[in-house]
């Protein structure tokens, strides 16, 4: 689905996206296809370009930032979702992006990123997902799976790691997808609707690192296993899957299942990813191999006011409504006396 | 009776009124054409128990005919209205001072509250003082009886029937003091009725009981003309940071984490949401100093505003801003640490920390506020020399600034320093992120929605004017040199030292920030009392110092660093001025100096 959101703004391509820095990740990454798809999918923005925003933490996937051109800023480590805050409230002009990994977002960073999923502010964040510390050379990360070896854990990781999607539609996230970052189409469908969405987007890249990680994704991501392995969510349509598209989802009991369709096509799940109530988003994002299909595409989708049109809906009332309409009204208020 | 000076001080249980009293008076005060300091003193529990000593809320007020820099060593008048209060405060009365008490709480009940055997008030134990027994909860009830009021709410009016009992011993007039009443409570008539009334019944007690053989006057004080009000140190800094942001055209942004005592801040620009101001109340203080950032870095005059503690979490994302050359304020309310130490009392121990409390070279501009309504001026100073030199300031008061309060004559036109926010007027293809203006090295500020200016900035080492990411050996020490350079130059744009007293002599004061009132009454009443040959200088410039430190320095032949920690400014002078021999005396006991402290260290060395 192409939708055409630019009016009285110029027209701009890809390239008017690309800055002047070498591409410095390793060959093979998938940071590559998500940098080619953000700068596609800027272009199709209703913004003017020098209302673009991006900015990152660090990690491999903040170095994005000087590679977009947009005004940009690449900041510490953890905590570019709080600068994004500041700068997104300071100026609700702004078309703000945030781009962070899983140490970056869910460890350093967790506390700030639960406060914004919280407060719905407009931002959107991409988390890249690959599952460990890449740039400081493979330690475990607060998404590593239990038994996979790292440099702090050499004989597999022993801690249960968060599942991004239970963890921000848990915080309040209004918006949560995911996607892998061998999938460009549904990228680039997920990177336009998490524009349109008015609040918190949370994009879970579930993204490639040749280096430390290769193939942690691949049962959920390879040709012949991604059809089976992966739930594609469908706004309104039953959740179904597989190769033959012979399998669904239906509530057993307390949990989610999978179930032939054969058997129970009538009890399949439509998705609703407008529902208010969060206990089905979070059984989907909690979906593991397995034993069940990964779900993908946008989980979560509920509107309600962003912290950022709070602010300033308050402010604009308040001038309204105040006594005071200059600094000197203020400073004269209450007991003053005169000398002379 | 006509006096120079007097100090006085309002003391009952923390549900009895007390800030709000001495307020009152303050404004009375001001009304007269006194110049006065006040400072707050209230139990660090929001409830302590009733009657306690725990619980007793106190509020000194120093008035005078003269200029007046500290709330009083000692007292001269002080108002009780339970044993408790007098139990707390009989030690910071002067002999043969004079005390107010509200005889009718000293019951039983009462004065085993405040562990006292026998009724002071009957015991001759208070023979050396004037006691003025005032019956204020009885003659309260009788003055209100008519209106139908309940009990509880009668008994509450009881504290401004001793402010009229105070205002008839200074001689002062009711009817500003009733102006004032009519508008705080002009929601409520019955209680605008209700606080007249009582504070009629307390100044005509005194009319009527002969306890006052002669009125006390304190003649005006001779102030520069214009319109006054009193304000403290916090309220001040967040009208100073309004200023600013008016001056340069720029939206206030503030982000903050409460913390005492710097939250009153983040409360008045809270509700000034009125002027337009854009408060972001962070999860942590990383995250506020993080979205001030991201603030500063999309255009807005962005703030955030801590306490000791605060700073140290901020300091890895100061070196952010230091790095990406951003305009941004830190308000630094400093308390006494370190750690949770003594949170609701004053120091001026965060001073290294503001200097050298970063990873890296960094250097940050640093100054300091000397008088609650001074920090009106050095809020707006500080997001001046921010968006102007377009690099993060700390400014730093402190608990003592915060909460006291002194006269602060309103801005004219003129008075303040028009802001030039430094934005590149010509063709984004001349302009590069990091090109320096020549005179003072600032970039550019240029932010998002500025058309074909779209750049990087951020946390790694930039090459020269390009801002390119680079790890050029040569661009490093380059740009560290320029990035301490650029805060140096900045001592040009700012005002020289001055001295107080004699221009050369035995003795030369140094003090820095709050401090000022103290050590300058004290050098000021020994050049009075006929001492020829000792000056005070005061620094508000930290860093970079005023350019004629020398010049001043070299005119003494000995120098006295007097400071609230336990020698942090004496030992950054002796590594940046490193000629002169500094004598240091520090005080480290959560309180401000006494005139006193100061004095006897003065004829100390001077004896010597």
């Amino acid at each position: 689905m192409q939708i055409d959101v630019k009016e009285n703004v110029e027209e701009l391509t890809k390239k008017d996206f690309v800055s002047d820095q070498a591409v410095r990740w390793c060959p093979g990454c998938g940071d590559y296809m998500i940098l080619a798809m953000m700068q596609k999918t800027f272009a199709r923005m209703n913004h003017r370009k020098e209302d673009f925003l991006s900015i990152s933490g660090i990690g491999c996937s903040s170095r994005i930032t000087y590679y977009l051109d947009t005004f940009g800023f690449h900041s510490i480590h953890g905590r570019a979702i709080a600068v994004a805050t500041g700068a997104k409230l300071a100026n609700p002009q702004q078309n703000v992006w945030v781009f962070t990994g899983d140490g970056d977002c869910m460890a350093i960073g967790g506390n700030h990123f639960i406060h914004t999923c919280r407060r719905n502010v407009d931002l959107n964040i991409i988390i890249f997902n690959n599952k460990i510390y890449g740039m400081t050379k493979g330690q475990s990360s607060p998404t590593t799976p239990v038994g996979t070896k790292t440099k702090t854990a050499p004989e597999g990781s022993y801690e249960q790691p968060f599942n991004i999607g239970e963890v921000a539609i848990g915080a309040g996230a209004s918006f949560f997808a995911r996607v892998p970052d061998n999938d460009p189409k549904l990228l680039e469908e997920v990177m336009m609707q998490a524009y349109l969405h008015k609040g918190t987007s949370v994009i879970e890249v579930l993204q490639n690192c040749v280096i430390f990680t290769d193939g942690i994704h691949e049962a959920i991501t390879s040709r012949d296993t991604k059809d089976d392995n992966q739930l594609r969510l469908e706004h309104g349509k039953p959740m179904i899957f597989g190769k033959e598209l012979d399998k669904g989802i239906r509530i057993n009991g307390m949990k989610l299942a999978k179930t032939d369709l054969d058997e129970n096509r009538d009890e399949v799940i439509i998705h609703d990813q407008t529902e208010m109530e969060t206990q089905l988003h979070i059984a989907l994002a909690n979906l593991q191999l397995p034993d069940h299909p990964v779900a993908m595409g946008i989980i979560r989708q509920v509107i309600r006011p962003s912290y950022g049109e709070v602010v300033h809906q308050a402010i604009e009332a308040e001038r309204k409504n105040s006594e005071f309409k200059s600094l000197k009204d203020l400073f004269l208020s209450g007991s003053t006396w005169d000398i002379n | 009776m006509n006096m120079r000076k007097v100090v006085v001080r309002f003391s009952g249980d923390s549900g009895d009124g007390m800030q709000l009293t001495g307020d009152m008076f303050s404004q009375s005060s001001g009304f007269a054409g006194n110049d006065l300091t006040t400072i707050p003193d209230f139990p660090a529990e929001i409830r302590a128990p009733q009657g306690s000593i725990g619980g007793v809320s106190s509020f000194q007020i120093q008035i005078g005919g003269t200029e007046i820099y500290t709330p009083g060593d000692t007292v001269d008048v002080l108002v009780v209205m339970n044993p408790a209060a007098l139990a707390a405060n009989l030690k910071f009365l002067k002999p043969g001072g004079t005390i107010i008490a509200d005889s009718d709480e000293f019951n039983k009940k009462n004065l085993n509250k405040a562990d006292y055997d026998s009724n002071p008030l009957d015991d001759n134990s208070l023979d050396e003082y004037h006691l003025i027994q005032a019956p204020a909860s009885s003659l309260t009830k009788e003055a209100l009886k008519d209106l139908g009021l309940e009990t509880k709410a009668t008994v509450r009016s009881k504290n401004m029937f001793t402010l009229g009992l105070v205002l008839y011993m200074f001689s002062r007039p009711l009817d500003n003091t009733i102006q004032f009443i009519e508008r705080k409570f002009y929601k409520k008539p019955i209680l605008v009725k209700a606080n007249k009334l009582a504070i009629e019944a307390g100044y005509n007690f005194g009319e009527s009981t002969e306890a006052f053989s002669r009125a006390i006057v304190i003649p005006p004080a001779k102030l520069p003309k214009g319109t006054y009000r009193n304000i403290d140190g916090n309220t001040a800094a967040a009208w100073g940071l309004l200023a600013a942001a008016e001056s340069a055209g720029k939206k206030l942004s503030l982000c903050s984490y409460p913390i005492t005592p710097a939250s009153e801040i983040l409360h008045e620009l809270s509700a000034r949401k009125d002027m337009g101001a854009i408060v972001f109340q962070a999860e942590d203080e990383i995250a506020a100093v993080c979205a001030a950032i991201g603030a500063a870095f999309s255009g807005n005059l962005s703030v955030t505003t801590t306490s000791g503690p605060g700073l140290s979490l901020k300091s890895e994302a100061l070196g952010l801003a230091v790095i990406a050359e951003l305009p941004l304020v830190v308000v630094n309310v400093q308390r006494a640490g370190p750690s949770t130490g003594l949170p609701t009392k004053t120091e001026q121990s965060d001073l290294y920390q503001a200097l050298y409390g970063r990873h890296g070279d960094s250097p940050m501009v640093v100054i300091a506020a000397s008088s609650p309504d001074d920090c009106f001026y050095y809020a707006y100073e500080a997001a001046r020399l921010a968006i102007e030199h377009v690099t993060p300031v700390i400014l730093l008061t402190d608990t003592y600034l915060a909460s006291g309060t002194s006269p602060w004559r309103l801005p004219e036109n003129g008075d303040l320093k028009k802001i030039n926010v430094p934005k590149f007027k010509g063709d984004p293809a001349d302009w590069k992120p990091f090109l320096r203006q020549p005179e003072f090295l600032n970039r550019y500020w240029m932010s998002p929605g500025d058309k074909g200016f779209e750049h990087r900035n951020g946390g790694l080492e930039k090459k020269e004017i390009t801002g390119n990411l680079t790890y050029e050996p040569q661009n490093h020490e380059n740009m560290t040199k320029i990035r301490a350079e650029k805060i140096e130059r900045i001592a040009k744009r700012i005002p020289q030292l001055s001295i107080t007293g004699a221009p050369k002599g035995k003795l030369l004061l140094v003090g820095w920030g709050s401090t000022y009132g103290a050590i300058n009454t004290a050098v000021t009443d020994m050049l009075e009392d006929g001492e020829k040959e000792i000056g005070f200088t005061h620094f508000n410039y930290i860093n970079p110092l005023p350019d004629n430190c020398e010049e001043v320095f070299s005119k003494f032949d000995r120098i006295l660093v007097c400071e609230l920690n336990n020698g942090q400014f004496v030992n950054y002078l002796r590594s940046k001025i490193p000629q002169f021999e500094y004598l240091q005396y520090n005080k480290i006991q959560g309180q401000p100096f006494f005139i006193s402290e100061i004095k006897a260290q003065i004829i100390n060395i001077l004896s010597n």
